[in-house]
């Protein structure tokens, strides 16, 4: 299924590894980088250049006003030893952790139920369509619709207090952390469960077999051979979930009614109050963390060449 | 092989998938039913009569706004960014399959743009238009920051979808003595539409319904998510679900409306031998 995007990104490497020199055209060498050149351009304008803006931007002065051209340190001093700085990254650390924990556990046991339950391609590409065509509609009425079910008069507290269940509504409901991590994990498991699917569907139906025949019971054969397996889907996923979590200020503004703190709406508030400088130098440091935890994923999982293959010939060229 | 008896495990699985389902759609369902709302109906259960009334309220333009001029212009920016996304990523993803200096440097850009927060790309592009003395707009800067999201993925489904794509196509065309275009027109470009239409769609949607990166660079006027978030705090009647309900049914119609094209369209190549698709 080409139209799925994060098992696309997986499926690239195995692609792009045999050099392609067999002929040589007359416009292919110049060809190649006309062809490259949009997307070029389009990163360098909307995605290098801003970030060097930001860089930038994050060693000025301000005042109420306007930005100073004046080199300083001092956004990066406030931002550091600002008490509420580190309460707010704590906080987001713990949305990111919740979130990420319980969309492996959904994404895990979607793709096994899908990659070694479902028998046939055709209903395991249904049920994954199922799973997916929520992505493409709006996240903003996705959030939305959690409100009449979660509201103080919403259907849950209606049918709990009908049944008996409660005496009162139950307020942690909406406008809360739970219901952040719940609108996160709504929004998010999309990310988790394709990759993780992709690597399942490329396990050797064999090595299960072999497993199986060696003596290994369904527990032993999920954690000494699939799970061992699919780590670079289980990779892939986290980086994905982790960073959107990390950035967001839309699900936490929205779901928490004001009442929890993330590091996108702390940055989202200074942009408001037109302080720049004191969101660049937060945007860096939250860059920073992003890119280390980023790495550190990456680290333990061998997801180096899963990415990178399709660009290998052209760095064996490069040397 | 279906005649082993399905294990415990895959009723179990099986019930959590169902779960998972309802989860993922139960609270938009919610709110199309509760868009039906009778005239004096409120904004949770119980309904309240039924009725078109939230429908056809959301027709009055002093009711909700700009609604129509948001639509107009997240349509056009939904297009702009589909026919960028498509012509830019087809373009890039037959550059990577020569070799050219700086691809890698190029791929890992693509990757980091998917990763790097939405929040940095909208405030980097904000702090850049102002330094350039450019008044930010959904056209230019809020165009971009789409593409910096609708891009990766477009790249990376054209990496997976050459990885599949046979060469020698190309090279019997060549040696019947077509043109590079002739080749390209006749023989690659019929073979891989379906992801093409793949990558179309995705831009599209992505775009429609972006709202992150979209927020602090559209400028002064709004696109449709940014005008239903502005609604959120202050309409209090179901005119909201009612705008929810017929946002999500239109991308419901285009997303299946292209999963069926694309499968209409792998299915006549299934008479010749599959090569566009592994």
């Amino acid at each position: 299924m080409t139209i799925l995007p994060v098992a696309a990104a997986q499926r690239a490497p195995a692609a792009i590894e045999r050099p392609r020199r067999r002929r040589a055209l007359s416009w292919t060498g110049i060809g190649a980088y006309l062809q490259a050149a949009p997307l070029a351009l389009v990163f360098a304008g909307f995605l290098l250049f801003p970030i060097a803006a930001i860089v930038i931007v994050s060693f000025l002065d301000y005042n109420s006003v306007q930005i100073l051209p004046r080199f300083t340190l001092e956004n990066y001093r406030e931002l550091l030893f600002s008490a509420v700085t580190w309460e707010t990254y704590l906080n987001t650390f713990r949305l990111a952790a919740l979130t990420w924990a319980v969309t492996l556990v959904i994404g895990f046991t979607l793709s096994y139920f899908l990659a070694f339950h479902v028998r046939t391609r055709l209903w395991q590409m249904v049920l994954l369509l199922v799973c997916t065509v929520p992505f493409w509609t709006s996240n903003v009425i996705r959030m939305i619709s959690w409100i009449p079910l979660l509201g103080r008069d919403g259907l849950v507290n209606m049918s709990l207090l009908r049944l008996g269940v409660i005496h009162h509504p139950l307020t942690f409901l909406l406008f809360s952390d739970f219901a952040v991590v719940l609108a996160l994990v709504h929004l998010n498991t999309f990310f988790m469960t394709i990759p993780i699917f992709n690597s399942m569907m490329r396990i050797d139906r064999a090595l299960i077999e072999a497993a199986r025949d060696a003596g290994a019971n369904g527990r032993q054969i999920l954690w000494n051979v699939v799970i061992p397996l699919c780590r670079s889907g289980i990779a892939i996923g986290s980086i994905f979930v982790i960073t959107l979590v990390m950035g967001d200020f839309v699900t936490v503004r929205l779901m928490s009614g004001g009442q929890s703190a993330s590091v996108g709406l702390m940055m989202s508030n200074a942009i408001g109050l037109l302080q720049y400088p004191a969101a660049a130098a937060n945007a860096v440091f939250l860059l920073v963390l992003v890119l280390g935890l980023i790495a550190a994923i990456v680290r333990g999982v061998d997801i180096r060449r899963e990415l990178t293959i399709a660009a290998e010939p052209a760095s064996a060229a490069d040397e | 092989m279906n005649s082993r008896r399905r294990p415990l495990a895959f009723y179990l699985l099986a019930a959590f998938f169902g779960l998972y389902v309802l989860f993922l759609y139960g609270p938009t369902i919610t709110i199309a039913v509760l868009s039906f709302q009778g005239p004096n109906g409120g904004l949770t259960f119980p309904m309240n009569g039924w009725s078109l009334h939230w429908f056809a309220n959301l027709f009055q333009p002093q009711m909700v706004g700009d609604f129509g001029g948001s639509v107009e212009r997240s349509l056009a920016l939904g297009l702009m960014v589909m026919t960028a996304t498509v012509v830019i990523s087809l373009a890039a993803g037959l550059a990577y399959r020569k070799r050219f200096r700086g691809d890698a440097a190029l791929f890992y850009v693509t990757v980091a743009s998917l990763v790097v927060p939405s929040i940095l790309i909208s405030l980097g592009i904000g702090l850049m238009f102002s330094a350039l003395d450019i008044d930010p707009a959904w056209y230019s800067s809020a165009l971009g920051a789409q593409l910096t999201w609708t891009l990766p993925f477009g790249l990376l489904i054209m990496f997976a979808v050459f990885a599949r794509f046979d060469p020698s196509y190309e090279e019997a065309a060549r040696d019947l003595g077509a043109s590079a275009a002739q080749s390209f027109c006749h023989v690659v470009l019929p073979l891989i539409a379906p992801s093409v239409i793949g990558v179309a769609l995705f831009g599209f949607t992505l775009s429609y319904d972006e709202f992150a990166r979209t927020m602090l660079t559209a400028g002064s006027e709004n696109t449709l998510p940014l005008e239903i978030y502005g609604m959120t705090t202050n309409i209090t009647t179901p005119v909201l679900y009612a705008l929810g309900t017929l946002t999500t049914a239109f991308s419901l119609v285009v997303i299946i409306g292209c999963i069926f094209g694309v499968t209409w369209l792998q299915r006549r190549q299934n008479g010749k031998p599959d090569i566009a698709r592994g």
